[in-house]
């Protein structure tokens, strides 16, 4: 009898839906064009023990005026952080070497697909992302 | 005195410690098994019972939180008096234990211990090791810096990889859609009541099965197990040559144990406490996250595999090694036991160590990772740059500045991902080098966009002009060697 809601306690997380949400990056400013620069969200689904865990970091790729590109920072690999090379124009992964062009695609190594990238909309002149997840492959659509 | 005697005797009746010491302590083994070959499961358990009393005294003072766990960690490390020791030797602990179950496991394999009538106690063996190996990855999540951090993005980006509920599996892992404070109480929980709780019950039942089947003896050549004829001939050899294990065939035990004991207080002492290597916050990307050494075969098998076969090897690799695992002594149940008539067990025990033992040595020095710093801490070696045209010397800053030292090393400093470049001249042709350049391949990003023309014609000058002292620049060998000689006239007609 109490097998049921025990089961139901710890596998309710399991069906539990934790739609992406809408986060502000700050005004467009920060982000001058040409340049992919990191910027960080606080995670939508924080609570306040999760220390410096609340924090999630994101490339901001401006190409020009309003078009943007947001990449994950997870390699689309194993999940390790993607460091950005101005010089050569490319994003490595100090796992086990995937690296990415600056538009996000595969350029070499194990990652079996392009960086994750993530929906955007600019409103009143900030640049709001849609995030909240951990990309992995299960999720087609971060 | 008697009046004590009938204390004894008054107590004894009550207890039955006598009865009790007889079924276990001093219950009756083959003489032969008094081996140094057979110390390693009782190392093993005294390795658990050192993480048990250990673990027991950190959690007093560690907290799984995800804000809190590393500040407390820290102050258990400098604050707490014997604090870093405490760390220290759980942390050595936990090596030896998996460490020495390994060996246990070999020799329990090589002796053919498996085989009849010992099943279970090798199907609960097999399950102790993924227990083992199971705390000491939520053990090392506990110490939640930025390995840990990074590492829980590795194990749920290889959940994530589960086909149709993957992210379900994910959410399960994480306690969430992101690494976060749930995924730290989860990974405690497991680590400090669900695993342990497991291998107290799986030890139970192995120790169990050790006292009711009796110890494998020591196997002699051309001795078969026999299902019908083994149980009478195991105990013939516990009437004419048993002994009670306690204390006739203890004493092996006792001094490996004490040695274990010994080198794991030594090596904390001498190593002191695996530090947390930098704080869990993600948005500190300047990290180069590795997984501790029993996981790093895995790490290294991530970077080898190729991708199209990757998912499937991580997913159904695990399974089908258990499968081989549990069901071996059920393929493989009767027949010889000594491994000096099994070549093919004895083999096995090798490549298997070997592959381990490599994949771990890639995993530790892991050639495949760019050295982010490379192009701006590694210097070019002086005879690169003697007697070279400016042409040359512009090549060498495009190789610096545009980022290739990352994966190219040049006479063996910087990146070891990609070919080192110190003889690259004597390897390729100056159109073959600008093909490479332009368009990549072969684990190479394509670098024609982001180079001009006259960047791509000074690097592979550059390039060309690598190769040792006296040896020409390489040549298209589909073109002859020398001009061919001109052919008589007359030939032609």
């Amino acid at each position: 009898m109490i097998g049921i809601p025990l089961a139901g306690y710890v596998a309710s997380i399991m069906v539990e839906k934790f739609p992406l949400q809408w986060i502000n990056l700050g005004p467009l400013s920060k982000f001058p064009e040409g340049k992919t620069t990191l910027a960080t969200y606080l995670n939508p689904y924080r609570r306040s023990w999760d220390g410096d865990t609340d924090l999630i970091p994101c490339w901001v790729r401006r190409l020009a005026g309003e078009n943007f590109q947001i990449f994950a920072i997870n390699c689309a690999h194993l999940g390790c952080p993607v460091r950005w090379f101005e010089e050569s124009q490319l994003f490595l992964c100090p796992c086990h070497g995937g690296a990415y062009y600056a538009d996000g695609s595969r350029a070499s190594g194990p990652p079996p697909r392009g960086l994750f990238e993530y929906e955007y909309k600019i409103e009143q002149g900030d640049l709001f992302v849609k995030g909240g997840l951990l990309p992995t492959l299960a999720d087609t659509n971060p | 005195m008697e009046k004590l005697r009938q204390l004894y005797f008054w107590i004894d009746d009550r207890l039955h410690l006598t009865k009790l010491f007889e079924s276990t302590a001093g219950h009756h083994v083959p003489k032969s098994s008094g081996s140094w070959f057979y110390v390693f499961g009782s190392a093993t358990l005294l390795c658990f019972i050192i993480q048990v009393v250990t673990g027991i005294c950190l959690a007093l003072i560690y907290q799984p939180s995800a804000s809190e766990a590393y500040a407390s960690l820290e102050y258990l490390s400098y604050d707490v008096p014997l604090g870093w020791y405490l760390r220290a030797v759980h942390n050595w602990g936990s090596n030896f234990m998996v460490g020495i179950m390994l060996l246990h496991m070999t020799q329990v394999f090589l002796f053919g211990a498996y085989k009849y009538p010992r099943e279970i106690t090798w199907l609960s063996g097999c399950i102790l090791l993924f227990l083992t190996l199971g705390m000491a990855f939520t053990g090392q999540v506990l110490r939640f810096d930025e390995d840990a951090y990074w590492g829980l993005g590795i194990g749920a980006s290889i959940m994530g990889r589960i086909p149709f509920f993957g992210q379900e599996v994910v959410n399960m892992m994480l306690g969430g859609p992101i690494i976060a404070g749930q995924t730290l109480s989860r990974f405690f929980t497991l680590h400090v009541f669900v695993l342990p709780g497991a291998i107290i019950a799986l030890v139970s039942l192995h120790l169990r099965m050790v006292l009711t089947k009796g110890i494998n003896e020591y196997p002699t050549p051309g001795i078969l197990v026999d299902r019908k004829t083994y149980d009478a001939h195991y105990q013939t050899i516990l009437r004419k040559e048993g002994v009670p294990f306690v204390p006739h065939a203890i004493d092996k035990d006792l001094i490996a144990s004490a040695v274990v004991l010994g080198l794991i207080l030594f090596l904390a002492a001498f190593d002191g406490p695996k530090m947390p290597n930098g704080l869990a916050d993600p948005t500190q990307i300047d990290t180069v996250p590795r997984p501790d050494f029993f996981f790093l075969w895995i790490f290294a098998l991530a970077a080898l595999l190729p991708p199209y076969m990757e998912s499937f090897v991580l997913l159904v690799g695990p399974i089908v090694l258990s499968i081989l695992l549990f069901t071996l002594p059920f393929f493989n149940n009767t027949g010889e036991k000594s491994w000096r008539r099994r070549p093919i067990a004895v083999l096995t025990v090798v490549l298997v160590w070997l592959t381990f033992g490599i994949l771990t040595y890639l995993g530790k020095t892991s050639p495949w990772s760019p050295d982010m710093q490379a192009w701006t801490k590694d210097e070019t070696p002086k005879e690169f740059l003697v007697n070279r045209s400016p042409l040359e010397l512009q090549g060498n800053l495009v190789l610096q500045y545009k980022q290739c030292r990352l994966c190219h090393a040049i006479d063996g400093i910087g990146g070891k991902r990609g070919p080192d470049l110190a003889e690259v001249g004597m390897r390729l042709t100056e159109p073959q080098l600008v093909r490479q350049v332009v368009q990549g391949g072969g684990n190479m990003p394509a670098y024609g966009k982001n180079l001009t023309r006259d960047e791509i014609t000074a690097l592979t000058a550059y390039l060309v002009s690598l190769r040792p002292p006296g040896i020409p620049p390489a040549r298209d060998s589909t073109l002859p060697a020398k001009p061919a000689p001109e052919t008589p006239v007359s030939a032609q007609r």
